[in-house]
């Protein structure tokens, strides 16, 4: 163990020196703040936390490592348009498009890929990993690594067509408030402010209540409470747009309003929808796997993070983590989103480094 | 004279790089510029030469993706490119101050005048308060601004476009600077105030024998101010010499060509035949915004193939009653005729028809054109939606539109409007307006946003267009040039009415109305004693504003 402390920060302080001599500025920060936290929480902690620490810093290499090959080989892969994009993607979206696309591939080839089926009850209830169960069993005895599978496709599939009705009927309504105005504008505006008025879980619940609880209404339930949100991100962006002579001149030609919000002013504000599209599914999966949570959400067997995180929350008491690798899924998921979104936003912006 | 005329700026071989798509591309190409004190130096050249970013590059300054990569600044012996960033901060403001060309988008709205003007002078620690806030009102009736104790106190929505210019001007007085740069300064103005900007700059070069930096693309205003002109074309210098000089015998054919830029001029055509019925008629046309009537019982006639000229100073209405004759906005008195049956005054209750008919061509090419639309689909969309052509007939009618306004149809069709310069944008307004097979053309402002070459080139195409499609144009412009150019009748407004109308040629022929005759000479000429005889002759409170406000 002294030897392992003594290569740690000999490789440290040789790492901040090259990095000193090379002036490579930003490294040489991170690195001597590397040094200073490991020379504090080695002398509280002892030898263990510098293994942790090493672990940690291995496994972020490593995702950076793999989101650095994963690019470069986009890179090669891609048409020369796609190439040019993927040049400009910083590291961290390349980590969270590769995240995404595996949970696609999770949750199309779940049943290939999955070793049980989703309710199959396999070895006893709480059953820690082995060979045949890689995650151990779940309260009834079901094998989590094959539900968190099947997880995928049911709280992912869930949420994206929930996001996508949500987007559809609240552009919809944003445009023609925006390009037609008047009455119109003034009448979805107040219905919006209704829907907004009433905090969002407490009226999910209650709806769900009144309706009762299936896929369908879980998800025209949410899609109807996030609506409000894009309609008003559409509006605003919208009205930028038409105000536009182009808009004018094509009003003056005596176009159609469908033909206007359609041809002309939804190319324009694609860039700010799709970047709020990303952050809005984040917060859509969210609120689903918190009614799944509250019992509201989707309905056992069938498998899904939310759920699955209450259904195992009792091990906790006893310093388990199992409860915690369906959480785990679905932060990982939110912060990739996050991180091609964040992505977006700056090619949408048009900012330059 | 007895001032110093030692060197003050000295640039040499100064290049500035931009960065875009990823690399650095090469915007001034060594340019070499020597300013003596007291001397103003006018920069001009069309769009893209490098103008303002020379002049910022004076102060030591690029701007965000620019840098400077060669070459050296040296203001009074010492190198700006090489000075630290605390130095340069020093100059800025108290040696050296700069005059943007919007001063309503420069000041800030939520302090007072002279709050803003104090502001350098306390940074720099040249005065005290009391003492600038004196020193202010000095400048501020030296620049003959109406009111000088009060004026300083108001906020800026509060004073006129112009009276805020010369505020501004007075601003970069305030720590009475070495060197003044100002960049396009009265671009954004009315003629008739224009002048009284003018002629307080240049006053106050003159009294306290500042040198400056004069950036314009207008030739006439430059010929006012300049002592040496510097022509610059694509980052690169083309030639300099003493303004007489140079406006009398200028040597390469890039600045002969600027100087002829005016000399388009069409013959008028001849009345239309007594008794023929106008094509678009208007007829005591009152309209408000809200409360706040804008038009005042206008009434006026265009004929076919002919193009009338509405002139006067912004706000006095042009625009409205282009809005009321498309339909925008609905008049609350008077009726719109086109070829003698009345229109609708809404433009939704207008038949396609005579939507067909009246076409607008806009001001901003830019906001014009649907950035997301490539040029084939701009011009087609009008084909397909009046006459409902498709597929190769479409192709071919937008092919034969793009050869009318002179851009080839294989290089152009496929393009988005972001790939084209400002001229060739202007174009394919024009093309997209011609697709409608119209005979009335509102054309608004179409040139002020274009270089004066690149105007040309458009005012010759309308012109051309006229005579091949027999097209009428209302021509709604401040600038009198263009007018002369291109009008067969001129109609004058002011504050909603017109004040004057008549055929170009009685038009410009005194005797005129007081107003005409106010905007007209109010126009700057290329001669360089323009200003100075002006001034002489309606004396140092008659002009701008003031003037305005004894003719009315």
């Amino acid at each position: 163990m002294i030897s392992f402390v003594i290569i740690y920060y000999a490789f440290l302080i040789l790492a901040c020196c090259v990095a000193a001599y090379y002036k490579y500025r930003t490294a040489l920060l991170i690195l001597f703040t590397l040094l200073c936290v490991s020379l504090i929480s080695g002398l509280l902690g002892g030898a263990d936390v510098l293994v942790n620490i090493t672990i940690f810093v291995a496994l972020l290499a490593a995702a950076a490592g793999l989101s650095y090959s994963f690019r470069e080989s986009l890179i090669q892969v891609l048409p020369p348009e796609g190439a040019k994009l993927m040049r400009t993607a910083p590291l961290t979206a390349a980590f969270g498009l590769l995240v995404i696309i595996a949970y696609i591939i999770a949750a199309v080839f779940a049943p290939v890929i999955a070793p049980f089926g989703e309710a199959e009850v396999v070895g006893s209830s709480f059953a820690p990993p082995d060979d045949v169960m890689l995650l151990g069993g779940d309260q009834l005895g079901r094998d989590l690594f094959s539900r968190l599978i099947y997880g995928a496709r049911n709280t992912v599939g869930i949420a994206l067509l929930t996001t996508a009705i949500a987007f559809i009927v609240g552009t919809l309504a944003g445009l023609v408030a925006a390009s037609m105005g008047g009455w119109v504008d003034q009448v979805l505006g107040r219905i919006v402010d209704t829907l907004m008025a009433i905090p969002q879980l407490i009226f999910a619940l209650l709806l769900l209540t009144i309706v009762g609880t299936s896929v369908i209404n879980l998800i025209l339930v949410i899609a109807l409470l996030y609506s409000p949100l894009i309609f008003r991100l559409a509006r605003a962006v919208a009205g930028n747009i038409v105000v536009m002579d182009y808009i004018e001149a094509a009003r003056l030609r005596g176009e159609s309003t469908w033909y206007l919000i359609t041809q002309e002013v939804l190319a324009n504000i694609t860039a700010p929808l799709a970047a709020e599209f990303g952050l809005r599914f984040c917060f859509v999966f969210l609120a689903i796997s918190a009614l799944s949570f509250l019992g509201l959400g989707i309905q056992p067997p069938t498998a899904d993070w939310g759920s699955m995180v209450r259904e195992n929350a009792t091990l906790i008491s006893f310093g388990a983590t199992t409860p915690l690798i369906p959480a785990a899924a679905i932060a990982l998921l939110t912060v990739a989103v996050n991180f091609v979104v964040d992505w977006m936003l700056h090619i949408s912006s048009g900012l330059k480094e | 004279m007895t001032q110093d005329q030692s060197v003050l700026l000295e640039i040499k071989d100064l290049k500035i790089e931009g960065y875009s798509d990823e690399q650095w591309i090469e915007i001034v190409h060594g340019v070499d510029l020597t300013l003596h004190r007291g001397e103003v130096m006018g920069l001009i050249g069309e769009s893209g030469a490098g103008k303002s970013t020379i002049g910022l590059a004076a102060m030591g300054f690029t701007r965000d993706g620019c840098r400077i990569s060669n070459g050296t600044v040296l203001f009074d012996g010492m190198d700006l490119t090489t000075a630290t960033r605390s130095e340069r901060r020093a100059l800025r403001g108290s040696r050296i101050a700069y005059v943007a060309q919007s001063a309503a988008a420069s000041f800030n709205p939520a302090h007072k005048l002279i709050d803003q003007h104090t502001e350098s002078a306390l940074l720099h620690k040249v005065n005290t308060k009391t003492e600038s806030q004196e020193d202010a009102v000095e400048l501020y009736r030296r620049l003959r601004l109406p009111n000088p104790e009060e004026i300083g106190f108001r906020y800026p929505h509060q004073v006129s476009g112009g009276q805020l210019q010369r505020a501004m001007t007075a601003m970069a007085m305030s720590c009475r600077p070495d060197l003044i740069i100002f960049d396009e300064p009265t671009t954004a103005l009315d003629v008739t105030t224009q002048i009284e900007v003018l002629a307080a700059v240049r006053d106050i070069v003159d009294q306290f024998n500042t040198a400056a930096l004069y950036i314009t693309h207008d030739l006439a205003v430059v010929a006012q101010m300049a002592d040496r002109i510097k022509v610059l074309l694509k980052g690169d210098e083309v030639e300099e010499a003493e303004t007489r000089k140079m406006l009398a015998d200028p040597e390469e054919d890039y600045t002969k060509s600027l100087w002829a830029v005016r000399s388009f001029k069409r013959e008028q055509k001849p009345a239309p035949p007594e008794g023929e019925t106008p094509l678009i008629s208007v007829k005591n046309v009152s309209a408000s915004y809200g409360p706040v009537q804008v038009l005042d019982g206008v009434s006026f006639d265009i004929h076919r193939g002919r193009t009338v000229a509405v002139v006067g100073e912004s706000g006095s209405g042009k625009s409205t009653t282009a809005r009321c004759i498309t339909g925008l906005l609905p008049p609350t008195d008077g009726e719109i005729f086109y070829d003698g049956e009345k229109l609708p005054p809404r433009y939704q209750d207008r038949k396609k028809d005579q939507l067909r008919n009246v076409q607008m061509i806009y001001q901003m090419a830019d906001t014009a054109l649907n950035p997301k639309k490539s040029i084939g689909e701009i011009i087609g969309r009008p084909l397909k939606f009046y006459s409902g052509l498709r597929g190769a007939d479409l192709k071919k009618r937008v092919d034969q539109l793009l050869d009318q306004i002179e851009l080839e149809p294989s290089l152009y069709y496929h393009r988005l409007p972001s790939e084209l310069s400002g001229g060739q944008k202007q174009r394919v307004g024009i093309a997209r307006a011609l697709a409608a097979d119209p005979s009335f053309i509102i054309c608004d402002e179409v040139t002020s946003a274009l270089d004066q070459l690149v105007a040309e080139g458009i005012l010759r195409l309308l012109d051309r267009l006229q005579d091949e499609l027999n097209l009428a144009y209302m021509f709604i412009t401040h600038d009198l040039a263009t007018v002369r150019s291109i009008a067969d009748v001129v109609v004058v407004m002011k504050e909603g009415k017109v004040v004057e109308m008549g055929p170009k040629d009685v038009m410009f022929k005194p005797p005129h109305h007081e107003y005409t005759d106010l905007l007209l000479s109010s126009v700057p000429e290329m001669d360089p004693d323009w200003l100075t005889n002006l001034l002489e002759q309606r004396g140092t409170d008659n002009i701008g504003e003031a003037a305005t406000q004894k003719k009315t």
